[in-house]
C-alpha cells in the first residue's frame, strides 16, 4: 500500500502543478476525489492478495491466473515419497554423528530410526506442506520459503532413510557434510568468478578451464619451488600465489579478445576451455609423468578455530578446514557486501546494466570490464587450487570434471547474488555427496540414476521455489561506445 | 556565461551528420534546436557533451576553446545532459544513480550513502522536484525519471543543461511541469539547450530558436513566428500539417473488444477490462503515454499474446481461438509499432518483404514453391502505387530510409482484402513528407469503409486521424471521447483521470 499512497501523492502533485500552468483549475481540484476512491478500492480488493501483488494493481474484478507450479512439483515429489513408504520396511536406518574430529567436546550418540514409521511421519509433513501450497496457490499468495525448505529437507531425509534401511553399517552424517563442503568449494569459487565477470557484463564460460589451470599450476609451481628450495611452506605459498595468476592469464585472453576486440564471449570462452584442457593434458602426460616430483602432493595447513569447531555436527565441517576455505568465506561475504555497497561494485554493475549510462558519467566501461574479468579469473584460478593443494592431492588430467559449468549454473540460479549462489552451490555439492555416499553404500537404485540426482533435485528446487531470476541487463554484449 | 559552437563538422563514413554548424547560447535563456529526426541535432549535442569528437570546428565557453576527450571533461566544464533515452540504471536507487562516477566514499571504497541521500534531497528541495533518494529508478514513472536526470546534471554543478527530446515520453501535464522546471532553471542563470522536433513546444518554451536541416543550420526563428513558417524551414518546403478528411460515415460495428484483460501469473496487470467497438468507416485512435498497455492491446488483437479474460470479435466471429495466420486470413491488416523488429525482415529484399504474409498462396506461390516472376511484378506495381523510392526491388529492406521502409509495410498490409486495419505508431520517426502520405492512405482506407484502429503516442497524430479517441492508462481505457475534445482533457485522461466521471461523480 505504501507504493500506492506515494503514487497518489505524486498524482496530486502533478495535478496541482498542471493547475498552475493550464487553466484547468476546476478539473484539477476535483480529481483528487476519484483518485482517492480508486485507491480505497485497491485496499479492499487487495486484502485477500499478498503483499507481492503489483503496485499497479487497483482492479477489483480482474482475476489473476493461478500459479500451480510449486504445487505440481510438490505433488510429484510427494508421490515419490509415498513410494518410499511403500518400499520401506520396519528395519532400522542407522545414522552416526561421529565427527571426523574425535576431539570435539560434545559427542552425539548414534541414532537408529525405524525406517517405515520415520518415512511415514516425514511424508505426512510433506503432505501438509503440499496441501498448504495448494491453498496458497488458490489464494494467489506466495508460500513462505521456510515451508519449501522444510519440504525439501523432509524429502531428502526420507530418501536417505529409504536407501540405508536395514544396512549393517552406520551412515556418517558428519562425513556427508564434510564431503558436501569439499564438493561445493570449487563450485563456490567458480560461481564467485562468474559473478564478478557477469555483473560487469562479460559472460565467462571459461571458468572450467580456469579452475583446471589453477589446479595444475598450483601443483606445478609448488613442486618446482619445493625442488628448488626444499621448503614446504614456500612451495605452498608459491602454489597459492600461482593459481590465481594462472587464472588471470586465461582471463587475459578473454578480456583482450572479448572486451578489447569485441569477439563473441562464448566463442572465446570455449576456446579457453579447450586450451586449458589441452595444455594441462599435454604437460601432465609429458613432464609430470617423466618427472613425478613435478606433480607432488602437498597440503595447505588445516586451521581449527577454537570453540566454533566444537559446535556439534557442523562445527568441524565449517571451522576445522583448510585455509583456502576461510579465504572462500571472506570472499563470499566480502563480495556480497562490496558488490552492493562500494564504489567498485556500483561502477562494475553499472557497466553490466547500462554501460552507456556509465560511460556518460565518465566511467571507462571497457577498462572496468577488463580489470574485473581479470579479478574474476583470479578467483577461479584460486578455486582451482582447492582440487589439488587444499586437499593434498596430485594433479589429475581433467580433474575439474565440469565443475566450472555447474558453478555457472549455481550463479545463475542464485540470481547473481553471492550468498544465494553459495546456497545453490552447497545444494549441488550436497546432492553430489549423497550420490557418492549412497553408491559406495550399495544403494538399491541404479547408480546412473543416482548420478543424475544432483541435477534433477536442483532443477526441481529451483523451478519450484526460486523461479525467475534477472541477469545483468547487458551481460554478454560488447560495449562499442 | 556564453557557449559558442564554431564550424562543427562531423562525418560518419560518407554521411555528413553535421556540416559547419555555428551556434551561440547565453545564460538565462532557453535555446531550442529544432529539426526533423535525423537532422543531426543529437550528433551535435553528443559532440558538445564529449561523447563524439568533431572532425572540424571548436567549442568555446566564455571565449575559451574547450577540448573534450570524454563526458568527464565536458561535465567538468559545467555541461550536463539529459539524454533522450535516459542514462539511468534501472536497478539502482536514485541516490546511487546520482553518485555514479563521482561517489563519496569512506574507507575501502565503501559508499557514503548518507552524503548521497543528502545531495538528492538538497537539489530536490531547492527546485521542488519531490524525488525520494531511496526509490529504485525502475519503479518510478517516466516523468520522475527525467527529474532524476536533471538532478543528476545539477549535482555536478552543470551551468549548461542540454535536454535531448525531453518531451517524447511525457504526458501533456508532465510536459508543462517540465517547462516550469526549465523556466526556474533559466531564472537561476543556467544555459538551457532544448532539442526537439515538435513545433508547439518550441513556441511555448524557447527564447531563441535555431533550425537544423540535413546537418546544416538553415535559419533561426522567434517563438512568435507561426508554426507553418517554422515547419517550412524544418522540412525545406511547404507542408500541410494536418490531413484533410471528410466527416466519417460509420456504419455497423465491425471490431469489438469485450472486457479483455491480460494478467500475468505474477499478478501484474497488462490489460484491464478493455471494452470498445470500432465501426466500419471510422477511425478509432488509441492515445496514451508509451507503455500503458498499447503494445499489449495490439498484440492481443493480432494473437501474439493471449488474453486471460474477455473476447475479441471481428464481424461476428471470435478471434480468440484463431492463430495469428488465421487472423490475418480473416482480413486483419496490421502495421506493427517497431517496423525494424516486427514489420520487416531487414535482410530480405524489398520484394520478399512485400509478400511476407502471402508467399504461400497464389499468385505468389503454389505447392510450397514461390513464383519469383509474379512476386517481382507485383512488387514493381506496389512500389509505384505507394511511391516507395528505391533503386531495385531486389535490394535489401535495410537499405531503404525509414519512410520508405514503412511504405513497404503499409503496401504489404493493404495488398490483400482487409476487414480491419490496425496501425501502431504508423509514422514514428518518419519525415513530414512520409507522414503526409501514410496519413492519407489511412484516411483512404476509412473512406473505403474499413474499420481502422490507430495506436499512437503522438497526440498530434491521434487528433489528425481519429474520429473518436480512446485514452489508455496503465492497461485500461480511461474513456472514449469525440475527436473534438480539447487537448487538456485528453491530457488529464492520459494521466489516468476521467474528467467526465469526476463531474458526474460530483453530480451524483
Amino acid at each position: 500500500m505504501k507504493n500506492e499512497n506515494e503514487k497518489m501523492k505524486m498524482n496530486n502533485n502533478s495535478a496541482d502543478l498542471s493547475a498552475t500552468s493550464a487553466n484547468s483549475v476546476e478539473v484539477a481540484s476535483e480529481r483528487a476525489t476519484p483518485e482517492l476512491k480508486q485507491d480505497s478500492i485497491v485496499a479492499t480488493s487487495n486484502v485477500s492478495q499478498s503483499s507481492k501483488t503489483p503496485k499497479d494493481n487497483y482492479a477489483g474484478d480482474i482475476v489473476v491466473p493461478i500459479n500451480w507450479k510449486t504445487s505440481i512439483i510438490f505433488t510429484v515429489l510427494l508421490g515419490l515419497a509415498c513410494l518410499f513408504v511403500l518400499f520401506s520396511t520396519d528395519a532400522q536406518a542407522r545414522f552416526s554423528f561421529i565427527g571426523l574430529n574425535e576431539t570435539a567436546l560434545i559427542q552425539i550418540p548414534n541414532v537408529n530410526l525405524p525406517a517405515q514409521i520415520t518415512i511415514m511421519v516425514l511424508t505426512v509433513a510433506m503432505a501438509i506442506v503440499t496441501a498448504l501450497s495448494y491453498y496458497k496457490a488458490i489464494q494467489r499468495q506466495k508460500m513462505n520459503i521456510a515451508f519449501s525448505i522444510l519440504f525439501g529437507f523432509s524429502w531428502v531425509f526420507a530418501f536417505l532413510i529409504w536407501q540405508i534401511q536395514g544396512k549393517e553399517t552406520d551412515f556418517y552424517v558428519t562425513g556427508l557434510l564434510s564431503m558436501t563442503m569439499a564438493l561445493s568449494a570449487p563450485l563456490i569459487f567458480g560461481a564467485m568468478c562468474g559473478m564478478v565477470c557477469e555483473h560487469v557484463g562479460v559472460i565467462n564460460i571459461a571458468i572450467e578451464g580456469q579452475l583446471l589451470f589453477g589446479a595444475f599450476s598450483a601443483v606445478l609451481s609448488g613442486s618446482v619451488i619445493k625442488i628448488a628450495t626444499g621448503n614446504d611452506g614456500l612451495a605452498l605459498l608459491g602454489g597459492v600465489i600461482m593459481a590465481p595468476i594462472s587464472g588471470v592469464l586465461l582471463g587475459l585472453l578473454l578480456a583482450v579478445f572479448s572486451v578489447k576486440y569485441f569477439v563473441n564471449q562464448m566463442i572465446v570462452g570455449v576456446l579457453i576451455n579447450v586450451l586449458a584442457t589441452g595444455l594441462t593434458a599435454y604437460f601432465y602426460s609429458t613432464i609430470m609423468t617423466e618427472n613425478l616430483a613435478l606433480n607432488s602432493a602437498m597440503k595447505l595447513p588445516v586451521v581449527r578455530i577454537p570453540i566454533l569447531a566444537d559446535i556439534p555436527i557442523i562445527g568441524p565441517v565449517l571451522f576445522d578446514q583448510s585455509v583456502l576455505i576461510y579465504i572462500m568465506y571472506i570472499l563470499v561475504i566480502g563480495l556480497q557486501y562490496m558488490l552492493f555497497h562500494s564504489r567498485w561494485g556500483l561502477r562494475m554493475r553499472a557497466c553490466g546494466e547500462h554501460p552507456k549510462a556509465a560511460d556518460t558519467l565518465g566511467v571507462n566501461v571497457n577498462r572496468t570490464r577488463f580489470r574485473n574479468v581479470l579479478l574474476g579469473s583470479a578467483i577461479a584460478g584460486l578455486g582451482g587450487a582447492y582440487f589439488t593443494i587444499a586437499q593434498g592431492l596430485v594433479f589429475g588430467e581433467g580433474m575439474s570434471s565440469g565443475k566450472g559449468f555447474i558453478a555457472l549454473a549455481a550463479m545463475i540460479m542464485g540470481g547473481w547474488k553471492p550468498l544465494n549462489a553459495l546456497a545453490v552451490a552447497c545444494l549441488f555439492g550436497f546432492t553430489d555427496a549423497v550420490q557418492i555416499l549412497l553408491t559406495t553404500f550399495g544403494a538399491s537404485i541404479p547408480s546412473q540414476f543416482l548420478l543424475m540426482m544432483p541435477y534433477i533435485v536442483t532443477v526441481f528446487a529451483i523451478a519450484g521455489v526460486i523461479g525467475k531470476v534477472t541477469p545483468p541487463a547487458q551481460e554478454g554484449r560488447p560495449y562499442v561506445g | 556565461m556564453k557557449l559558442e559552437l564554431k564550424g562543427i563538422t562531423k562525418n560518419f563514413g560518407d554521411f555528413r551528420a553535421n556540416d559547419n554548424i555555428t551556434f551561440t547560447a547565453e545564460s538565462g535563456k532557453i535555446h531550442a534546436l529544432l529539426g526533423e529526426n535525423g537532422a543531426g541535432k543529437t550528433t551535435l549535442m553528443n559532440i558538445l557533451f564529449g561523447l563524439l569528437r568533431p572532425d572540424a570546428g571548436e567549442i568555446l565557453i566564455d571565449g575559451v576553446v574547450q577540448k573534450f576527450s570524454g563526458p568527464n571533461d565536458s561535465m567538468a566544464s559545467g555541461i550536463g545532459m539529459v539524454h533522450q533515452h535516459f542514462m539511468l540504471i534501472p536497478v539502482f536507487t536514485v541516490a546511487q544513480n546520482l553518485i555514479l562516477g563521482n561517489e563519496p566514499v569512506k574507507s575501502l571504497g565503501v559508499i557514503d550513502i548518507k552524503t548521497a541521500r543528502k545531495s538528492v534531497k538538497d537539489i530536490s528541495d531547492r527546485f521542488g522536484f519531490d524525488v525520494n533518494a531511496d526509490d529504485l529508478v525502475e519503479d518510478l514513472p517516466v516523468g520522475v525519471r527525467q527529474r532524476v536526470e536533471i538532478i543528476k546534471a545539477l549535482s555536478r554543478d552543470a551551468e549548461i543543461l542540454i535536454l535531448d527530446e525531453p518531451t517524447a515520453v511525457l504526458t501533456p501535464q508532465e510536459i508543462s511541469e517540465l517547462i516550469q522546471i526549465l523556466k526556474q532553471l533559466k531564472e537561476a542563470g543556467k544555459i538551457i539547450i532544448f532539442i526537439t522536433h515538435k513545433l508547439k513546444e518550441v513556441q511555448e518554451v524557447a527564447d531563441e530558436i535555431t533550425i537544423i536541416r540535413r546537418g546544416q543550420v538553415v535559419g533561426s526563428a522567434k517563438p512568435s513566428d507561426s508554426e507553418s513558417e517554422m515547419a517550412a524551414l524544418v522540412v525545406g518546403r511547404k507542408v500541410s500539417l494536418t490531413t484533410d478528411k471528410k466527416p466519417a460515415q460509420p456504419s455497423e460495428v465491425a471490431l469489438e473488444f469485450k472486457n479483455v484483460s491480460l494478467v500475468e501469473k505474477t499478478g501484474a496487470i497488462r490489460l484491464q477490462d478493455i471494452s470498445f467497438q470500432v465501426r466500419k468507416g471510422e477511425i478509432l485512435g488509441i492515445a496514451g503515454v508509451q507503455g500503458n498497455g498499447q503494445t499489449e492491446l495490439s498484440e492481443v488483437l493480432l494473437g501474439l499474446l493471449h488474453p486471460t479474460q474477455g473476447d475479441i470479435v471481428l464481424n461476428g466471429k471470435s478471434l480468440l481461438k484463431m492463430s495469428v495466420k488465421e487472423r490475418l486470413n480473416e482480413g486483419v491488416g496490421f502495421i506493427p509499432e517497431d517496423r525494424n523488429l516486427y514489420g520487416l525482415v531487414e535482410d530480405f529484399s524489398v520484394e520478399e518483404n512485400l509478400v511476407l504474409d502471402s508467399f504461400d498462396r497464389l499468385p505468389y506461390g503454389k505447392f510450397g514453391s514461390i513464383k519469383p516472376k509474379a512476386i517481382r511484378a507485383s512488387a514493381l506495381d506496389m512500389a509505384q502505387k505507394f511511391d516507395i523510392r528505391l533503386f531495385n526491388v531486389a535490394d535489401k529492406a535495410r537499405s531503404l530510409s525509414g519512410g520508405n521502409q514503412q511504405k513497404v509495410v503499409v503496401a504489404r498490409e493493404l495488398n490483400r482484402p482487409l476487414q480491419l486495419f490496425v496501425a501502431s505508431q504508423p509514422t514514428r520517426g518518419l519525415d513530414v513528407g512520409s507522414i503526409e502520405f501514410i496519413h492519407q492512405e489511412i484516411v483512404a482506407q476509412r473512406d473505403n469503409g474499413l474499420p481502422v484502429l490507430i495506436i499512437s503516442t503522438e497526440l498530434d497524430e491521434i487528433y489528425d486521424l481519429s474520429d473518436r479517441i480512446a485514452v489508455m492508462y496503465r492497461g485500461h481505457i480511461v474513456g472514449i471521447v469525440d475527436s473534438s475534445t480539447d487537448r487538456s482533457t485528453i491530457g488529464l485522461m492520459m494521466a489516468g483521470i476521467d474528467p467526465s466521471q469526476s463531474k458526474t461523480g460530483k453530480a451524483a
